[in-house]
């Protein structure tokens, strides 16, 4: 497969994901038991609604129609950037969408940057001293950090940082303050994964000839490590930080929730608390398309980074 | 181990048993794995037995003892409701280890008849499947299984049902890629020769060699659903109250913080324990059984 061929068979393979993602995101409606309209209204009005006024209702939100019918123009709306409006506030989605977006991009960046610093040092240190004390305890660490349930993190670091010491603030947004215990606890389980990642990428680069050849050149261990084998090794770290978009966004929901953060996640857990369907419709669209984007994206980088990539051999 | 002499000759408890074997190997010389083993074989007895030890109900309410540190009487203190914490963490394991094994029994049933397909019929099919795989891991998987568990309804049973509905991807690409290496060796194409039919052909001579990546996967995958479940739990979408579940016991404690630590300290604890025991044991049965496969399963 030219590199072409590839790009067109990849921009085409995403589109069929694309379709599938709007067939499900549309269907999640229709996966509440009974009848969606009635069951809306009762948790709109709080009692049993009549015969009429389900009727009407349905009419209003067009459920009365043709699932086929409805999903068409479900599609066109969506197209044209109409993701509907909330059931409660009569507010656009794609508003609400805007308006609770970046205190999560705040997180998730903040969190990416912690886990960063933690790992790349780490991982690289594991792996140049492979097998003694450091490396193992950088893996014992990394084995609990993978373990931990970051929202009792998130507790811990509220009991020891927030109340008795009174550091930072408990919850909520303002300042660079109220970002640091959020960040943190959602960091922490990612820089355990990408500590591993930037270890086992290391120590495949320090085996290979190369770093060997520049060694017996007698230069510098430390350049040879630095210079040499790091570069080489980050390639793949990159890729892979790229796509830990999901691990980052499904810490995100909970991460919010421990702090009370009036992010994507918050709004998406009261969505659906509320069955306001189409701010839950929304978000789960807005997130499946950035994240198909991002692996389109990450895949057709790496091949271009790195020529030694088999075109079309990472797909199996 | 997978040669057509040895798969036609070994029974399937022969083979069990020399996968015993390798793994009691496995354990004596490696200590975390070891470690890893032990945590769980405790949590399983204390979940199978605990509750029957304990005398005390863990819904049970003493209001008069209310937010006790941790003694002698309750080690592990009390909530807010006077209830032991101890006994509910005991019961709670009970939730965690019953929910990890039955939706990771459901994934990999799922996923390895979706990859057996795949793999062995090839063609269409096989792109459908894998486009429909695809569009799963278009989501992430525990944004997914919130959406899904939430529209159902909030309980333990659609959680179970959401979380085995986003997880059975891994297994099909996995049992997919191993049969499509399989397929292609002389012992299956002789197989077929002689006209042993398809479905034995899948399961005498394809599923063998699916058996051990699998098993790796899933006790890495167990720990991996219990954090889910207890995550999905907290935020209210699981286990309601009063059921002594882990992730429902951490999100009680909220509100009491300052006053009783221990409330969200001891189920974190009890999470922490449980997932890095599956962890410590999936990675050394991955050395044992399945030592080429590096890639970790590091979704939901």
């Amino acid at each position: 497969m030219s590199s072409t061929q590839y790009l067109l068979y990849r921009s085409f393979t995403s589109l069929v994901v694309l379709v599938g993602v709007s067939v499900i995101t549309f269907g999640l409606i229709h996966l509440t038991p009974g009848d969606p309209a009635k069951t809306i209204l009762i948790q709109q009005t709080d009692q049993p609604p009549t015969e009429e006024a389900v009727e009407a209702f349905r009419a209003e939100l067009g459920l009365d129609r043709p699932i086929p019918v409805q999903y068409a123009d479900w599609v066109t709306d969506v197209l044209q950037g109409d993701l509907g409006s909330s059931y409660y506030s009569d507010r656009a989605v794609t508003e609400l969408i805007l308006q609770h977006l970046p205190a999560t991009i705040e997180l998730a960046v903040a969190a990416m940057v912690i886990a960063l610093a933690i790992a790349i040092p780490t991982g690289v240190l594991s792996a140049v001293h492979r097998g003694e004390e450091i490396d193992i305890v950088s893996q014992l660490g990394a084995l609990i950090g993978v373990s931990m349930p970051n929202f009792w993190l998130g507790y811990l670091l509220i009991i020891v940082f927030a109340l008795y010491l009174d550091l930072f603030p408990v919850a909520g947004t303002g300042g660079l303050s109220h970002l640091v215990l959020p960040a943190i606890a959602l960091g922490t389980g990612m820089a355990a994964i990408v500590t591993r990642l930037v270890r086992t990428s290391m120590l495949e680069v320090i085996d290979r000839g190369y770093v060997d050849m520049a060694r017996s050149k007698g230069l510098d261990e430390r350049i040879v490590i630095y210079k040499h084998a790091f570069r080489n090794a980050l390639l793949p770290v990159i890729t892979v930080v790229g796509l830990q978009l999901g691990f980052v966004l499904n810490g995100a929901v909970v991460i919010e929730i421990v702090f009370q953060r009036p992010g994507l996640g918050v709004l998406l857990v009261d969505a659906i608390f509320a069955r306001d369907y189409p701010v839950v419709q929304g978000i789960v669209l807005v997130i499946a398309v950035t994240f198909v984007a991002t692996n389109l994206a990450v895949d057709l980088a790496y091949t271009r980074l790195d020529p030694r990539i088999e075109i079309g051999g990472r797909s199996t | 181990m997978s040669t057509v002499d040895e798969i036609e000759q070994t029974t399937p408890w022969e083979r069990g048993v020399a996968t015993l074997l390798t793994v009691w190997r496995e354990l004596r010389s490696n200590p975390l794995a070891l470690a890893g083993a032990i945590i769980v074989a405790v949590l399983g007895v204390v979940a199978i037995l605990g509750p029957a030890l304990i005398s005390q109900d863990p819904t049970a309410q003493q209001l008069g003892y209310r937010l006790q540190s941790p003694s002698l009487a309750h080690p592990f203190g009390t909530d807010h409701l006077g209830r032991d914490v101890l006994t509910r963490i005991v019961y709670g394991a009970r939730y965690s280890l019953g929910i990890a094994l039955a939706v990771t029994g459901i994934r990999v049933f799922l996923g390895t008849v979706v990859g057996l397909i795949a793999g062995y019929v090839g063609g269409f099919i096989d792109e459908a499947l894998m486009r429909l795989v695809d569009i799963q891991l278009a989501f992430p998987g525990l944004i997914l299984a919130l959406v899904v568990a939430g529209v159902l309804g909030p309980s333990l049973r659609n959680v179970m049902i959401a979380l085995a509905i986003v997880g059975w991807t891994t297994y099909a690409r996995v049992v997919r890629s191993e049969v499509l290496s399989v397929r292609e060796r002389e012992y299956v194409a002789a197989a077929r020769l002689v006209g042993i039919p398809t479905h034995r052909l899948l399961t005498r001579h394809l599923l063998p060699s699916v058996v051990n990546p699998v098993l790796v996967i899933a006790t890495l995958n167990l720990g991996t659903v219990v954090l889910a479940t207890a995550g999905l739990s907290f935020i209210g979408l699981g286990a309601q109250p009063p059921t002594p579940e882990w992730g429902t016991m951490l999100a009680e404690g909220r509100a009491y913080l300052r006053r009783a630590w221990w409330i969200v300290n001891a189920p974190g604890i009890a999470i922490m324990l449980t997932v890095l025991g599956f962890n410590l044991l999936g990675d050394g049965l991955r050395d044992a059984l399945d030592p080429t496969q590096q890639t970790r399963v590091e979704e939901v």
